[in-house]
């Protein structure tokens, strides 16, 4: 006879209530888990999605996610002669808060030229970008609807196609736009601004005593043409030739003097090590917190449970019941409570867990590394009851 | 051969100067199937001889045989199991039932057949029987807070009996039962203990209840002061 469901059955309430008010907590547990994988997976999945190489940004940056990296567009042309590269192709990248429906609405903006690569990968609805200009493909996070249009800088962006869940390190969703749109809406400045700018530049050259009239109004023609330029890239990445040497490569590039190559490899480390790790550490401390708390809880509920049975323990041992049936009893109970508790944990997150505002991924081995920390746990909190029950005296079974 | 010998046992609790002597020299012997009732007023002393009779409370001096074992000799004798002997060889009812709150009235006696070893079937089987022969067949599926006062103490006789032991001990077993249903419980320990030839001890402060015993020892201070046929 098992004495531990029998218990179970009998004071069933309570013990659902327990298990469910547990399951809870470890559902925290387990979801700070699926916050802290999708963390990294958020991190890597522009990095994933774009599968560059190297990518080549400005010198002494870290650039483009952890980093400002500004390099000029046209260098793409100087990687690909690179020998041992396959393709190079200019990307940039740009945070967006604007404000939607009367809410803010952010999102993160990627540029790419249609023929190059680090565009959106699959699209779930809709179609790719076509035209030049004033399409954008929007992940599927960002609620947006086919044929819906935003404003970004001075025009409107129809969005033509929704892609899956592409994300920038800091989690918002991701919108694809080519190159020359993210371009125009990252630097180029609108009509006003324009005049105002060229008007400082040409006072400041007639105040110059050194040039001439023209030579002023020539050099003013100039230095316009060169500051309101929007040529200017975050990165330009590149894949590599089937056996190309990726440290060769690299040492080629990095000979120019302002710019930076980083592999895939290294770029991984820079999200991942540098930019989430502060974010992955809180979680994991929480993690240990609030599992330290499940055990602190375990234990109370199961040594007041054996303070409940004290005189049932008493008569057992006094009817000559042997240690193992009660050492059984308690153990049983609190390992099932922990099933139970991580039953209902688990299938409250998998229920909920596409609707939270990060990404939550849960991975089987998480999973079942909880469920046997669980289990210690669980163990570790009956031997509290356990040595109580030990040391019930059968004699206490008797009088009133 | 004695079901129960006990010569000159003495319990002392504590020592020195605050040492208690709850139960001095005492001397008695219980043939198979004899109905014997201790006597005494609260403090008196006569829980502790029961316990240690039951294998609970270790004498200080003096020994005690059950069923041909010596198991205390000034002391518990090293390697008997206590636990097994009170398991097979003993019966316990209790002053209020002792029954296990969460099994039923027929799992209540299961649990004393499957601590001893019996399989679940046979413990089942065994069970029904028992509570039948108390007139509980109706009550199988019931637990205790579903019984009334002498129907749960009908079950505790069951369980006490369920392992056919050689000694039934019997702890104030009508102290929480109104006169007519103690009665009953009485004469049901009578009954059993002709028809199963157990040795039955019977713990009791109400001297009404005491009737038709074969013997009573009147237990005064710690002391057997006088033995009634």
């Amino acid at each position: 006879m098992n004495l531990a469901l029998r218990d179970i059955r009998y004071h069933r309430g309570r013990f659902i209530l327990t298990s469910i008010g547990l399951g809870l907590l470890l559902g925290v547990v387990i979801s700070m888990g699926g916050i802290y994988r999708g963390l990294f997976a958020d991190a890597l999945a522009v990095l994933q999605q774009t599968g560059a190489d190297l990518w080549v940004v400005q010198k002494n940056t870290n650039g483009p996610f952890a980093e400002s990296s500004r390099i000029p567009e046209d260098l793409k042309y100087r990687i690909k002669g690179v020998p041992g590269v396959a393709e190079a192709s200019p990307l940039s990248f740009q945070t967006i808060q604007i404000d939607r429906n009367g809410k803010p609405f952010r999102f993160f903006l990627i540029g790419y030229e249609s023929n190059g690569f680090g565009g959106p990968g699959q699209i779930i609805a809709g179609r790719q970008i076509r035209q030049k200009h004033y399409e954008m493909v929007a992940a599927k996070a960002m609620k947006l609807q086919l044929g819906e249009r935003l404003h970004l800088g001075q025009h409107d962006y129809t969005v033509v196609g929704i892609t899956g869940k592409v994300v920038s390190s800091s989690g918002d969703p991701a919108a694809y736009v080519t190159l020359s749109d993210a371009q125009d809406i990252q630097f180029k400045k609108d009509n006003d601004a324009i005049r105002n700018y060229r008007s400082r530049i040409g006072a400041d050259l007639e105040r110059d005593p050194a040039l001439s009239p023209a030579q002023g109004a020539v050099l003013a023609g100039k230095i316009g043409a060169a500051t309101e330029s929007t040529h200017t890239v975050n990165t330009v990445v590149a894949r590599l030739a089937p056996g190309a040497d990726l440290a060769e490569v690299k040492q080629r590039i990095s000979r120019w003097n302002h710019l930076h190559p980083i592999s895939n490899q290294e770029q991984r480390v820079i999200l991942t090590k540098g930019m989430i790790e502060k974010a992955r550490m809180q979680l994991g401390l929480f993690r240990i917190i609030l599992l330290t708390i499940s055990a602190v809880i375990i234990a109370l509920i199961i040594y007041t449970s054996t303070l409940d049975k004290l005189k049932v323990i008493a008569t057992l041992k006094l009817i000559g019941s042997q240690n193992r049936v009660i050492v059984g009893m308690i153990l049983q109970q609190s390992l099932l409570m922990g099933v139970i508790a991580y039953g209902i944990g688990y299938l409250l997150i998998l229920a909920t867990y596409e609707n939270f505002p990060r990404r939550i991924v849960l991975e089987a081995f998480d999973l079942w590394a909880l469920f046997v920390i669980v289990m210690v746990i669980c163990t570790l909190s009956s031997f509290v009851g356990i040595r109580k029950a030990l040391k019930v005296e059968p004699a206490e079974a008797l009088g009133g | 051969m004695y079901a129960v010998e006990v010569e000159n046992l003495t319990k002392i609790y504590g020592s020195g100067e605050t040492a208690v002597t709850a139960i001095a020299e005492a001397t008695l012997q219980v043939k198979p199937g004899e109905l014997v009732a201790i006597l005494g007023p609260s403090g008196s002393g006569k829980t502790t001889l029961l316990t240690a009779i039951g294998l609970i409370n270790e004498p200080s001096f003096g020994r005690v045989v059950i069923d041909g074992v010596t198991v205390a000799d000034g002391g518990w004798v090293a390697g008997v199991d206590l636990k097994r002997l009170r398991r097979e060889k003993l019966g316990f009812i209790f002053q209020a039932h002792n029954l296990i709150p969460f099994l039923t009235a027929m799992e209540n006696v299961m649990i004393a057949l499957e601590i001893n070893g019996l399989s679940g079937r046979e413990a089942k089987g065994r069970a029904s029987e028992l509570l039948a022969a108390l007139n509980l067949g109706h009550r199988l599926h019931n637990y205790p807070c579903a019984l009334s006062g002498g129907e749960a103490q009908r079950v505790a006789i069951a369980r006490a009996l369920a392992n056919r032991p050689k000694v039934i001990l019997a702890d104030e077993p009508t102290a929480a039962l109104d006169t007519d249903n103690g009665t009953n419980v009485m004469g049901l320990l009578k009954t059993l203990a002709v028809e199963n030839h157990s040795a039955i001890l019977v713990v009791t402060h109400d001297q009404r209840m005491v009737q038709g015993f074969d013997r009573i020892f009147q237990v005064r201070d710690g002391r057997i002061i006088q033995e009634e046929r």
